[in-house]
């Protein structure tokens, strides 16, 4: 119960850091990216204020304690290998988030307040995630021999 | 469609972000990626699921009691339905065999120096300038 407690708090503090710095909200995310247009730098110090704080903030954790508190060990990705799946992945993410303006970790503590828009691209995300699952299911089937 | 430079909020809510990848990592000992999270609790479940809801309902509802305690966020939505919910199915498979998106890779991955989220990163960065440019500047949609 303590560890359930305690991850919608710290959801909350995602939450509530995505909602302030912006990057819930499209317009600002398409306007980081339109440096030919209505360029504006803020999510610059999104990402910095961000990267600073979890790289300094995981030095902490990791120096200071051999588990997590509620878990036995730290789950880190194993995977290591930079390959076309990753690539391909990442740049159609890429895609999408410059034609939407949403990201998954923007949209979501969005859809509190954020209306149909948020609702509708979230709803199709997870459509998405859903179809791109059975797909790869089905690519790592074996073939059965007739 | 013209946006406010707000460098102090965003360091802000930069800084929150990074506190509460912190935080999930030294109690759930888990990376803060909004998709690793979210696939979770699409079925089938993951044997985990409590954990995940319980943070997600907690990022869904702390903005809404920002602002009913009078706080204000700005937000804005430039983009038309049909390709907000394009963009929505193209960011699902994206993010899928990605493995991550802007916070499981951009934030978390980079803060850990891992070569394949810098790589995921860096890739999915560019694809998207070029994609505002394409969809503003030469479609004009």
């Amino acid at each position: 119960m303590q560890k359930l407690i305690y991850s919608g708090l710290i959801g909350a503090i995602f939450g509530l850091g995505i909602a302030i710095s912006g990057m819930a909200n499209p317009a600002k995310v398409l306007n980081f990216f339109d440096v030919a247009g209505s360029w504006d730098p803020s999510l610059i110090f999104v990402m910095g204020g961000a990267l600073l704080t979890t790289a300094l903030g995981y030095r902490l954790v990791f120096g200071a304690a051999s588990k997590p508190l509620f878990d036995a060990e730290f789950h880190l990705p194993i995977n290591k290998i930079i390959d076309a799946r990753l690539i391909a992945g990442s740049a159609t993410f890429g895609i999408g988030w410059g034609i939407a303006g949403f990201c998954p970790g923007g949209a979501i503590p969005a859809l509190g307040f954020g209306g149909v828009s948020v609702i509708a691209f979230t709803g199709a995300m997870v459509i998405g995630i859903v179809l791109a699952r059975a797909l790869d299911g089905l690519r790592h089937k074996p073939v059965k021999a007739f | 469609m013209e946006t406010e430079f707000t460098p102090w909020l965003s360091l802000a809510g930069g800084v929150l972000i990074g506190l509460s990848a912190t935080l999930l990592m030294a109690m759930n000992g888990r990376i803060a990626g909004m998709t690793g999270i979210l696939t979770g609790i699409i079925p089938p479940f993951s044997t985990d699921w409590a954990w995940r809801i319980a943070f997600l309902v907690g990022a869904i509802v702390a903005p809404v009691i920002y602002l009913f305690a009078g706080g204000e966020i700005a937000y804005a939505v430039p983009v038309s339905l049909p390709l907000l919910i394009l963009g929505g199915l193209i960011v699902g498979v994206g993010v899928y065999y990605g493995a991550g998106c802007t916070s499981g890779h951009g934030v978390c991955g980079m803060a850990r120096l891992s070569p394949r989220s810098i790589a995921a990163t860096a890739t999915f960065m560019i694809a998207t300038a070029v994609t505002v440019y394409v969809v503003r500047h030469i479609a004009e949609i």
